[in-house]
């Protein structure tokens, strides 16, 4: 399952990431695999996603919430 | 012997490092430029209590040395180049207590620097709030550095961080973190070897980094490039593999280190905000209330302080004349420099007013929220969430807002912002249009309660802001960007501003505009004056000739002036330049003196109705609106005897205001904000053709 695939207010793992370049950018930021995720609400035109991670919000893309894959 | 101890802040965003900056420095410091990047490069001076000095330098804050941006190749520029001017001696990485593993992360990379680290530990107040509790004393002897729990918002032991840089060891003393060599075996030994570097971790940052590193000669960085192909050096995945390994070191740190008892509170009451600030319709509703009070503020409020300054600047002219002897200096000091300097400081108001709303916006962490929720409109267009309030912005001034759209972090994005922001009609277009609607649309009134002006002056707005998004949706394709476009971004907790920074931030933003930009519009504002005030001499001498002729005599001096004046603007430089422009404009529908009038625009777009005064010899000055309609309204062309204001040529008119780059303020400003003077021409260029075609088009169609 992807983040990117997640309802505001459901929540996941992170397993693994399918895009090398973002996976170190989203690593830096907190997004490490084994993190808990919890979408907290979407954009009020549906895109980007907020999520609270490792102890804060990102907000990013659903692009870019595709490319982490959930266990 | 210079004692002076050079200390560089280093750490995420959202951790304070610019509130610990300025309760250090106050109101010791400088903003200048970092060479070849927009980035600020914000310099101050702090007493130690040793009672030596110390230049502490606020690096752009940034979550690994590894840049997202072209900007952030600064922070590692900074750190790794012991020749930089901007070296450090200390770094005081500067974490987020509540936040302490991502935190690490930077740090572990810089402490392999070898640099002299301090930990300032800030947020201490949340950490506690939230119930982390944090063994300081542990973590400081397994990391081997110093560090110093503070709290910047509430200068909670910020003396002791100054005595910890005063006394700090001249060496680095913290511990090794991750095994580096391990990263890329080979490559990093014998980049080393042939580029003479100590240490591992710094080569394999080259590696890494060699295409965008400004101290490499292009000989090193293409040596280092064979070097990668030669040990199949894979920058992606060594970085992955670099960042799994510090948070395993980091993860091991802070296992016995850190203990978190319950749920974040901040946290939850920010969420209860956000759950009505990007709310579906009360989210947009607030956001365009912020919007219009920002507009308003700008527009409404900078009214008073401008007119004050303006009339300042009146008076000083008057006094000048009357104290100091009539002649060639005392025209250049009065008409040259002093109208240039008060159409530099005219600014301030509108730069003070924007800005300060900028930084509550930045400083509360509102602006993040809205990048948010118009991320997906804007970058349709290719603009950022964050665009929307320069463009807003730029319908009162384009200067401070162009100067605004720095806190865009991506690159691509804030140049299509800066170079779209001036086709937002500002409020210097306002007269011109003004004048022209009341020249050729009727005052008349549909369906009772319709203006027929109003909907005339609407129409133009919204054109241009419709051409704004056009440009920029094109500008998408035609830039090409300089790093890839990443929109993951921290959504900070919601927070009260700090008024100091704000006044810092609003008091800095007007000194860069002045410095800076206020060079380069004095000096045009010269040349303007002198090619309104001189002409060929042959021309200017025949002209004086004609009004000692016996038929002018019999006029009485003021009406004398007023002619004498229209004619030396019609002999001078600027007149001459009008004149041989009539060609070109013809076809626009305008004749030589709305040809001078375009080029004395130029100052500013209002200075249109001034030159229109002056060349219909108006009686007083441009300020007598209803003079210089009637004047411009009986105006026939001299040949046909036609009306010159007609419908076609005052729309098509209109149209070229609302399109040309008539405003050297703006240019200075670009030039400041792009550091090159390639950005300024092309916008220049792209709108004259713009305004041209435009026009063009207009008056053909109506004519």
């Amino acid at each position: 399952m992807k983040l990117s695939q997640l309802e505001p207010g459901q929540s996941g793992v992170i397993k693994e990431f399918t895009d090398l370049d973002m996976s170190v950018k989203l690593m830096e930021m907190g997004c490490l695999p084994g993190e808990p995720i919890v979408v907290e609400r979407l954009a009020p035109l549906g895109d980007p996603m907020a999520i609270t991670v490792s102890g804060y919000q990102l907000s990013l893309r659903k692009r870019e919430a595709s490319t982490i894959i959930l266990q | 012997m210079n004692d002076e101890l050079k200390v560089a802040l280093v750490g995420n965003p959202n951790t304070g490092k610019s509130t610990l900056f300025n309760v250090l420095t106050g109101l010791h410091q400088k903003v200048g430029n970092f060479p070849g990047v927009t980035v600020d490069k914000k310099i101050g001076y702090c007493k130690l209590p040793d009672g030596r000095s110390a230049q502490i330098i606020d690096l752009p804050g940034t979550y690994s040395l590894y840049p997202k941006s072209k900007d952030e190749t600064i922070v590692f520029e900074v750190l790794a180049d012991k020749s930089n001017p901007a070296h450090p001696d200390i770094v005081v990485i500067v974490a987020d207590a509540s936040n302490l593993k991502r935190n690490l992360l930077l740090y572990t990379q810089v402490a392999d620097l070898k640099i002299p680290v301090i930990i300032a530990l800030n947020m201490m107040d949340v950490a506690r709030k939230n119930g982390t509790d944090i063994n300081i004393d542990d973590l400081a002897v397994k990391l081997g550095v110093r560090i110093v729990p503070i709290s910047a918002r509430q200068d909670e032991n910020v003396k002791e961080l100054k005595e910890a840089i005063a006394y700090s060891s001249v060496l680095a003393l913290q511990e090794d973190t991750i095994e580096v060599e391990a990263l890329a075996p080979g490559l990093i030994g014998k980049i080393k070897e042939e580029l003479q570097i100590d240490l591992p971790y710094t080569a394999l940052q080259l590696a890494h980094q060699h295409e965008n590193l400004r101290f490499l000669t292009p000989q090193q960085s293409d040596r280092i490039e064979e070097l990668e192909q030669e040990f199949s050096f894979h920058s992606s995945k060594a970085q992955a593999a670099e960042t799994i390994a510090r948070y395993n070191f980091i993860n091991d740190v802070l296992f016995d280190t850190v203990k978190h008892k319950s749920q974040a509170y901040e946290e939850t009451i920010s969420n209860r905000i956000d759950k009505i600030l990007t709310h579906k319709v009360w989210g947009f509703i607030i956001f365009f209330g912020v919007l219009f009070a920002i507009f308003q503020g700008i527009f409404a409020w900078s009214e008073y302080p401008m007119s004050l300054i303006e009339q300042l600047f009146v008076w000083l002219a008057d006094t000048a004349h009357s104290i100091l002897p009539a002649g060639v200096f005392t025209d250049l000091l009065v008409d040259g420099v002093l109208a240039g300097l008060s159409g530099v400081l005219v600014f301030i108001p509108q730069i003070a007013i924007l800005f300060a709303f900028i930084s509550v916006l930045e400083d509360t962490g509102y602006m993040a929220r809205v990048t948010f929720m118009m991320d997906k409109i804007m970058r349709k267009v290719g603009l950022n969430g964050k665009s929307v309030v320069p463009m807003i912005g730029g319908l009162a001034c384009a200067v401070p807002s162009i100067m605004s759209a720095r806190n865009i972090e991506n690159w691509k994005d804030r140049m299509i912002t800066i170079m779209v922001t001036p086709l937002i009609s500002c409020s210097a277009r306002l007269p011109v249009y003004t004048i022209l609607i009341s020249l050729v649309v009727p005052e008349k009134r549909v369906w009772g309660f319709i203006n027929m002006q109003g909907i005339a002056l609407m129409s133009l707005y919204i054109l241009s802001i419709v051409s704004a998004i056009v440009v920029a949706w094109v500008m998408k394709s035609l830039i090409k960007a300089r790093d890839r476009g990443y929109f993951i971004m921290e959504l900070p907790v919601y927070r009260l501003p700090r008024w100091g920074n704000v006044g810092l931030t609003v008091f800095q933003k007007v000194k860069a505009f002045l410095f800076e930009a206020g060079k380069i519009i004095i000096a045009i504002s010269i040349i303007l004056w002198v090619m309104a005030s001189y002409g060929p001499p042959a021309k200017q001498a025949a002209a004086e000739q004609k009004y000692k002729s016996a038929e002018y005599q019999s006029y009485s001096p003021e009406k004398l002036k007023l002619i004498k004046d229209a004619d030396k603007l019609e002999n001078s430089y600027a007149g001459v330049l009008g004149k041989a422009i009539e060609p070109a404009i013809k076809p626009l529908g305008y004749d030589w003196k709305i040809g001078i009038a375009l080029i004395t625009s130029f100052a500013a777009r209002e200075v249109f109705v001034g030159t229109m005064a002056t060349i219909y010899s108006v009686n007083g000055d441009g300020s007598n609106n209803e003079s210089v309609r009637e004047k411009m309204q009986s105006a026939r062309n001299p040949e046909t005897g036609e009306p010159v204001f007609t419908v076609a040529t005052s729309f098509s008119l209109m149209i070229f205001y609302l399109f040309a780059m008539q405003c050297m303020s703006t240019l200075a400003i670009v030039y400041r904000e792009t550091k090159s003077i390639k950005w300024p021409l092309m916008q220049f260029a792209y709108m004259s053709v713009l305004a041209y075609l435009a026009s063009l088009i207009v008056f053909q169609v109506l004519k």
